[in-house]
């Protein structure tokens, strides 16, 4: 089970420092907080044309958090702000359980690692706070 | 001296339990206690203070005697001095609504500490911003506990209130209400004690501390969730407004006025919780029936052990530890270097043991301690040195699990 959880993969997107920056012309930024384990992060997007040019965060929190972050903004580099909120619904769909069939989660490409945390009740908000707070800043995109 | 195994009393402990860390945070409850529930549920269930039938006037008895015995618990004067609530937050936001608000006004000072839990902290916030007075912050000494300096500094003729815990829920450090007491009273504050890790674990003596209002949780010494209690002088509750209105807590109502119960009753609008104050008198009985000595004794030794294992870890750093030992109760606080604390319980959750991790409710301090979260392992008397040894095995996993080490 924490085999399943805390892979390789994970740990290496949790302490990736790529992504974890201010961007230097944002056009968006949105502030995702957990309240009651204190996953903090402040994500910066680059929209133009439509499309999510760049997308970089700032913050702190637990190992879950900040990888589903970091996977994220990988995934969503060069997306279009319509392809962004799919995705974003996606993974939150599959880590509520709702979407299981993998076929139609490969889109979610490495974030797809994630899809075990939905046997984990206790650390779902870990995993999708990243995808809400990018889902509240396309809202106003 | 071997430990009594006071593991067979409790339900939930039997066959193959988890090490259950998180006492802080709530108790778990004996045979004795759950008996007492059903058995007024089973036996005797009815509204008190109001039928004149065989049930109403049991659950009347019940519940009055188990104000009578918390009153003997904490060596109050009287049981109109009992006011039973929800828990420790109910009963600390009644002080702050209900004895702030009349008496504090702008210019006033309300004076805590940096390691309340939010309950003794958002309620003074907010009467504060009602009344215009200020409220103010004692920090901590190097060590983890009240600087003398600070408390000298900021008690001062402007205090009006001195909310202080007894025992911090995050450090488990024991601040000496007493001479806080003697300290508020000189310069003519009231003092408000937050009891809720302290009365499950140490004597407490109301009129020996000279508290003027104390307040604690049934659920986190043993009783059931959804009872609770405040202890008031009764000068002080006498002319303090009532807190919540309605059922049981007047005496005539008109139209346009109303006259309001004595004590306790002005207190205890609506229905009360009849069982939770008899799984309260009987969790009481059983704490009683043990011993505080026995119990500091075995915490103690626990929470050695826990700390002296600990340390020895050289990626493992602890918090208000360094304190004297005899100052403190079984909370360990520690955090896992590389490793978020939600990340740490998460892995010990996976080998059978069950810790907090977060900010216990206590974001002040935590940040003041310089960090976003930590883990707690806290202690109760049913706790075992096997429960410490999972604890510090589990400990030692978490790095490799998170391709640390």
């Amino acid at each position: 089970m924490l085999e399943e959880i805390y892979t390789e993969l994970l740990a290496e997107h949790s302490q990736s420092a790529e992504n974890r920056r201010a961007l230097v012309n944002p056009t968006l930024k949105e502030h995702g907080h957990n309240p009651t384990c204190g996953d903090d992060i402040t994500l910066e997007l680059e929209i133009s044309d439509g499309v999510i040019k760049d997308a970089a965060f700032t913050g702190g929190g637990c190992a879950i958090s900040q990888a589903s972050t970091d996977m994220m903004i990988e995934l969503m580099r060069g997306k279009s702000v319509a392809e962004a909120k799919k995705l974003a619904e996606l993974f939150i769909a599959m880590i509520k359980g709702e979407v299981t069939d993998n076929a139609e989660l490969e889109q979610l490409d490495e974030a797809i690692a994630l899809k075990n945390i939905s046997n984990m009740p206790a650390r779902v908000k870990c995993a999708t706070l990243a995808w809400h707070t990018l889902d509240t800043a396309l809202g106003k995109a | 001296m071997a430990s009594r195994n006071f593991l067979k009393d409790f339900p939930i402990f039997h066959g193959k339990p988890p090490a259950y860390l998180d006492n802080s945070a709530t108790t778990q409850k004996p045979e004795a206690v759950v008996r007492a529930i059903c058995g007024y549920y089973g036996g005797c269930n009815a509204n008190p203070h109001r039928g004149v039938y065989d049930w109403s006037v049991k659950a009347t008895k019940i519940y009055e005697n188990a104000r009578a015995s918390v009153q003997k618990f904490l060596n109050a004067k009287l049981p109109a001095e009992i006011i039973f609530t929800k828990n420790a937050t109910e009963s600390l936001n009644l002080v702050a609504q209900s004895y702030g608000a009349a008496n504090l006004k702008a210019g006033d000072e309300i004076l805590i500490t940096i390691s309340e839990h939010h309950s003794n902290l958002v309620p003074w916030q907010i009467v504060a911003k009602k009344t215009g007075a200020t409220l103010n912050y004692i920090y901590l000494a190097q060590d983890g506990n009240l600087s003398d300096v600070e408390i000298h500094r900021k008690l001062t003729k402007r205090t009006k209130i001195l909310a202080v815990t007894q025992i911090s829920n995050v450090l488990g450090l024991i601040n000496d209400v007493k001479t806080l007491a003697a300290k508020a009273h000189e310069v003519g504050a009231v003092i408000v004690v937050d009891g809720a890790q302290s009365v499950p674990h140490i004597p407490v003596d109301v009129q020996e501390l000279d508290a003027d209002f104390l307040a604690f949780s049934g659920h986190k010494m043993l009783g059931p969730m959804g009872i609770g209690v405040l202890y008031g002088k009764k000068n002080l509750l006498e002319t303090m407004p009532p807190f919540l209105s309605g059922g049981d807590m007047i005496e005539y109502v008109e139209e346009q006025d109303t006259t309001f119960a004595e004590l306790p009753n002005k207190f205890e609008a609506g229905t009360q919780n009849v069982g939770g104050a008899a799984g309260l008198s009987a969790a009481i009985d059983y704490l009683q029936k043990i011993g505080f000595d026995e119990i500091a004794r075995v915490e103690k030794n626990l929470t050695e052990l826990a700390i002296d294992a600990l340390k020895k870890l050289p990626y493992v750093e602890l918090y208000g530890c360094d304190s004297e030992r005899d100052n403190k109760i079984g909370i360990v606080t520690f955090n896992i270097k590389g490793v978020h604390p939600h990340d740490v319980a998460t892995i010990l959750d996976a080998e059978g043991v069950a810790i907090r991790a977060g900010h216990h409710c206590a974001q002040p301090l935590t940040k003041y301690l310089g960090q976003t979260a930590t883990c707690r392992a806290s202690f109760y008397f049913y706790n075992t040195i096997e429960d410490v040894g999972r604890l510090v095995d589990a400990v030692a996993k978490v790095r490799k699990v998170m391709h640390l080490d």
